[in-house]
């Protein structure tokens, strides 16, 4: 078992074993979820606190969900609605709670780096679920997990990640860790819409769709992020659709067995064509909800037992 | 007033690019000799073989008088700057409310009048509430004693504004500060784009943003003729139009911060909020090319561009926390880095600290020279020391340096032939 780290705060530090290690035991959690009786005991007796500064549906409840099938005690802190309106900083927020003792920390903040300045303030291991525009790791390790069931493994692929890159904080976690494994990775989008200094990323990138599509093994759509844009990234929504929407004809540009992702919530027919995200024969979308689950279960499990190896540790230490 | 005089000296002589040993006497609150015998009375302090210096001139500290006195007050600034080696403070007028009427002048003058061990000196906003609409009475703020025009980092959009406000100053004869940057693209900015930006998933603007500015205002001093000064340029992009304004024969100065000299957008790396800065810290490459543009004169001034921020501005998320570091107490051992890096040498960093700015703004100091004010700074530029931010004098401990092994110490600082500061 290879897995050291203290904290998940984005794939940027994890080596390519340690994903190996998270996707390994996620697959036995896949497993468990699918029995009618899916309980576990290894978080048992542990306290996991989900602090969501930002709204989220799909993602809080995943975490929920993960954290209480491995015997949690769960408690979700929605915090767009409290202390911080009232002028607390985030820094406060994180110290009062961290008096409580919980044991996992699930964040989500809307500024790049909220997450890290937390991590470096509290004493318990702390889940990244996506910080601003920075990094959402347990997005990237659920689609490394579903393209791994579907196409049997995680190396030398094609995958073209397309749409809004420049916001995107899945899109940046996925980079990452596609290539740290080793794929060709394809961006394709409107000028307006790739990050800076994309050149010296060793990625291909594409404006025009058709292209960038020819002969990908995976498809990644991504939302366009309208409450992250400042007006004028793009001229309309119909033109996007036009030029950069996922429909069955720009998909017969992929390899005919690619698949299709979107990491959710989709804006059919703004970047996705409503039939083909529902085409059970090309888009894996459902599968990406039923991996997050047992990737996140992985995930505290792991740092779970980080977690009580440092203690055992410190409790050894301060006998001696 | 005793009578100093100070021996076995390594004296820096920036306009003459030397450095020499022997002895500097002060008296009456100007050098009144160098390499001259001991006055009968004079007091002799033994420099025992380090460095003498012109004091710094720092043009663009940031003090919280009035309205943010728990940021830093006169007091505070002036102990940071004998700490620092710094004796003239040029104070910007961002403050709350901005200094823009005569009436906020004398108000600060007077306050910082017996406040400050060092001598401290007051720009006004060029123009009202520094909001680029008006321009401010820039007569009466000149015989009120403001030293520059500058509404720091708050860039007019309106170049009409601007242009009258630049020809007004120009029949005055009075400089003016620009901030070059175009602010539609930086604003909100945290960082520079690039590869690195996009990583970190910061808000970024392009490097170009500052030459548009740059350019922008050099097109209105060649319309205008106003004696033009820019406060700072930090990438190699700005630096050839700089260059050819100058050899055009505009009045155009233009200075840089120590931090942008000394550190690189690499050093965002752990969204640490003390390297947050204005305008943000720039690639590698840019780095080299300003300290190639200050050894080679380009760039003329260094600055520390001083900015305290109270610990609740700094403890957000990198993108909502405040931009600035304080530096006036770095901004000598951060200089050594230059030296010892083998980049600009003793005199010409003398150069760009001291001289010139206080050439630019018409003041005597920054010379060792014969009847030039008593205002120097002894330090050793090999000491070695760990930057622990609270030791600091300044009331906000924000340097970008806290921490780090830094080497170059003042040792002691004299204004107007008085000392002000003993390490």
């Amino acid at each position: 078992m290879t897995f050291r780290a203290r904290h998940l705060l984005g794939i940027e530090h994890l080596a390519p074993l340690e994903i190996t290690t998270v996707l390994d035991l996620a697959d036995r959690y896949v497993d468990l979820n699918r029995r009618t009786v899916k309980q576990s005991d290894v978080l048992a007796g542990m306290t996991q606190i989900n602090m969501f500064f930002e709204n989220s549906t799909r993602t809080q409840a995943s975490f929920e969900l993960a954290g209480k099938r491995l015997g949690a005690d769960v408690m979700n802190m929605s915090v767009a609605q409290s202390s911080v309106k009232k002028g607390e900083t985030l820094i406060d927020t994180a110290m009062t709670l961290n008096a409580m003792h919980p044991d996992l920390l699930v964040v989500r903040h809307g500024a790049s780096g909220a997450v890290n300045l937390l991590a470096s303030k509290v004493n318990c291991a702390v889940l990244n679920a996506g910080d601003g525009r920075h990094e959402h790791p347990t997005q990237a390790l659920l689609d490394a997990l579903t393209i791994r069931r579907a196409k049997g493994r995680i190396q030398r692929l094609t995958v073209a990640i397309c749409g809004d890159i420049a916001h995107s904080r899945v899109a940046r976690s996925n980079l990452i860790l596609l290539g740290k494994m080793e794929n060709r990775i394809r961006l394709i989008g409107p000028p307006t819409l790739m990050p800076s200094g994309i050149g010296e990323f060793g990625v291909e990138v594409h404006d025009d769709m058709r292209k960038g599509l020819e002969g990908a093994d995976v498809v990644m759509m991504l939302r366009l992020q309208k409450e992250r844009m400042d007006g004028g990234f793009i001229p309309s929504e119909r033109e996007y659709y036009h030029r950069y929407g996922l429909d069955a004809d720009k998909l017969s540009h992929a390899k005919p067995d690619a698949i299709v992702m979107h990491p959710g919530p989709m804006n059919r027919g703004v970047e996705i064509d409503g039939d083909l995200a529902d085409d059970i024969n090309r888009s894996v979308i459902q599968d990406q909800v039923e991996m997050g689950v047992a990737v996140r279960m992985a995930c505290m499990d792991l740092l779970a037992r980080n977690l009580r190896l440092e203690r055992g540790r410190k409790i050894v230490g301060t006998m001696v | 007033m005793t009578t100093l005089h100070l021996t076995h000296a390594r004296i820096i002589d920036p306009e003459a690019g030397t450095i020499t040993q022997g002895s500097v006497t002060l008296a009456k609150g100007v050098i009144a000799a160098i390499n001259g015998p001991k006055p009968k009375g004079a007091t002799e302090i033994d420099c025992g073989n380090h460095h003498l210096a012109p004091g710094i001139v720092d043009i663009g500290v940031k003090i919280g008088e009035p309205g943010e006195r728990h940021r830093e007050s006169f007091r505070s600034a002036g102990l940071a700057a004998a700490a620092g080696g710094v004796t003239t403070l040029i104070a910007r007028p961002d403050t709350a409310p901005a200094i823009d009427t005569p009436e906020t002048l004398e108000f600060v003058t007077r306050r910082a009048l017996d406040a400050s061990p060092v001598r401290i000196r007051h720009m006004a906003a060029l123009t009202k509430g520094r909001e680029g609409r008006e321009m401010t009475e820039i007569g009466f703020l000149l015989d009120a004693g403001a030293i520059a025009f500058t509404d720091a980092f708050a860039v007019t959009q309106d170049a009409k504004v601007l242009s009258r406000a630049f020809t007004y100053a120009r029949s005055l004869g009075a400089l003016v500060i620009g901030h070059p940057q175009d602010p539609g693209l930086s604003k909100g900015a945290a960082a520079t784009s690039g590869k690195f930006a996009s990583l970190r998933g910061l808000p970024a603007v392009s490097p170009l943003a500052e030459r548009m500015g740059l350019e922008r205002d050099l097109a209105l001093v060649e319309m205008t003729g106003v004696r033009y000064h820019a406060d700072q340029i930090t990438t190699a992009h700005a630096l050839p139009a700089l260059q050819r304004a100058k050899e055009s024969g505009l009045d155009v100065t233009a200075g840089t911060s120590i931090h942008h000299l000394t550190l690189n957008e690499i050093d965002l790396g752990d969204y640490r909020t003390f390297f947050k800065l204005t305008p943000p810290l720039r690639s590698e490459e840019d780095r080299l090319a300003l300290v190639e543009a200050v050894a080679n004169g380009t760039i003329d001034c260094i600055s520390s561009m001083h900015t305290p921020a109270d610990e609740e501005s700094k403890r957000l998320p990198f993108e909502e926390a405040a931009a600035g570091a304080v530096a006036l107490e770095t901004l000598l051992p951060a200089a050594m880095r230059l030296y010892h890096a083998g980049h600009i040498d003793l005199p010409t960093l003398f150069r760009a600290l001291s001289l010139n700015p206080a050439r630019r703004l018409g003041l005597p100091q920054g010379r060792m020279a014969i009847g030039a004010p008593a205002d120097l700074v002894l330090f050793d530029p090999d000491a070695p020391f760990l930057m622990d931010r609270f030791k600091l004098q300044s009331k906000s401990k924000n340097t970008p340096f806290d921490g780090q092994r830094m080497e170059g110490k003042v040792l002691a600082t004299f204004v107007n032939g008085t000392r002000v500061h003993t390490a």
